[in-house]
């Protein structure tokens, strides 16, 4: 069901999108890039999901604090330069305020990158992360991708703290080995 | 028109409804004239308090929001009006109180203070309602205005580039901290009952 030239996997993006579902997301906040487009369809055609499409990743913080306060879990799909650009959101917003963010970002720019354009944010990101005490775990295989998004939801939300999962390219991208 | 005379024409509405506010005077200000527990103050997160508005707003649509914002926050948040005005909850109004000055770090003048029409650019966005205000009773009736007609809007008050902090505050910093609030916030949003009668 891959279209040529962008072998988005969509078995993976619908583990993910059932894994967000059975922890119970109901809202989600996306910016558009190529690996996440099958979960953003998935959640456009889910009517039990509220999906809002951003202008500017770091919106999506504010977001899911809103929907926090409103007892309503969230999660946020960017990709990593996304996360870049929300940094200051992340920081000021959901940290000053403790306020758990599940935080799914689409690994660009890690072994096997084509598009020059992202091999700068790929070394950045895990380094980005570390410094902001943000606890993250990479997708990387089907098998743990339930489970670990589950547990970090539940780590958030006991710790009241953003944490991350990385989408890894072996994960979101069908392509020959 | 003083900031505060603004908002103490709008008091009566806030005291019961969910209020999203700014950082430093918009937030002094509204504790000077009474603290509520529907009222958070987004003290730092500069452009965000609109897109957390618009979180309770989608999330809570049988309560209504307010949103106070400021001219330097919403600059930060361009983008924001175009996704306010792509869901436009009936629920949410956003009033964007514009010194055209950044008053709480030296007064430097923004872009307001040089033509930047925010009311016309959230027009433009695609915010069905908008309008912009200079007196404190025309505040008072275009918020009235807003709730009767159940409708997205933004208004743009026109006040002064003046602060005068409130008793018991210092410089911005009030005696009720932020995580104090936050939880406090998060509780009353929660109750069923205060859920029930908005």
């Amino acid at each position: 069901m891959t279209q040529p030239g962008m072998p988005v996997s969509v078995e993976s993006s619908r583990i993910i999108y059932d894994a967000l579902k059975a922890c119970g997301v109901r809202l989600v906040s996306a910016l558009p890039e190529t690996w996440l487009v099958h979960l953003i369809r998935m959640a456009e055609d889910d009517p039990d999901t509220t999906l809002v499409r951003l202008a500017k990743e770091e919106e999506g913080v504010g977001l899911s604090m809103g929907a926090y306060f409103a007892g309503v879990r969230s999660a946020m799909l960017m990709q990593n330069h996304g996360f870049l650009a929300a940094v200051n959101g992340i920081v000021s917003g959901a940290q000053l305020y403790r306020v758990p963010l599940l935080m799914l970002i689409s690994h660009r720019g890690e072994f096997g990158e084509r598009d020059p354009w992202q091999t700068e944010g790929g070394a950045m990101t895990e380094p980005v992360l570390r410094a902001l005490r943000i606890p993250y775990a990479l997708l990387e295989q089907r098998s743990h991708v339930e489970h670990r998004i589950r547990k970090a939801q539940t780590l958030a939300y006991a710790s009241l703290r953003p944490v991350a999962l990385l989408l890894c390219r072996d994960l979101m991208w069908e392509e020959p080995a | 028109m003083k900031r505060i005379d603004a908002l103490r024409s709008v008091y009566p509405l806030l005291e019961q409804n969910i209020v999203v506010t700014i950082m430093g005077a918009v937030a002094a200000e509204l504790q000077s004239l009474g603290h509520r527990p529907n009222f958070f103050y987004l003290q730092h997160a500069m452009g965000l308090a609109s897109s957390l508005g618009l979180g309770i707003a989608l999330c809570r649509p049988a309560r209504r929001v307010i949103v106070l914002d400021g001219d330097g926050s919403v600059l930060m948040n361009l983008g924001g009006l175009t996704t306010l005005a792509r869901y436009r909850p009936k629920n949410l109004l956003h009033i964007v109180f514009d010194n055209e000055s950044l008053l709480s770090v030296g007064g430097f003048p923004t872009a307001t203070s040089t033509g930047t029409d925010l009311a016309a650019m959230a027009a433009a966005a695609g915010v069905p309602r908008t309008q912009t205000v200079d007196t404190a009773d025309a505040l008072a009736a275009a918020a009235q205005g807003a709730m009767a007609a159940n409708m997205l809007t933004v208004l743009v008050v026109k006040v002064d580039a003046h602060y005068e902090p409130p008793r018991g505050t210092a410089g911005f910093v009030t005696e009720l901290t932020l995580l104090e609030n936050r939880f406090q916030f998060e509780r009353h949003l929660r109750e069923p009952d205060a859920a029930a009668a908005g």
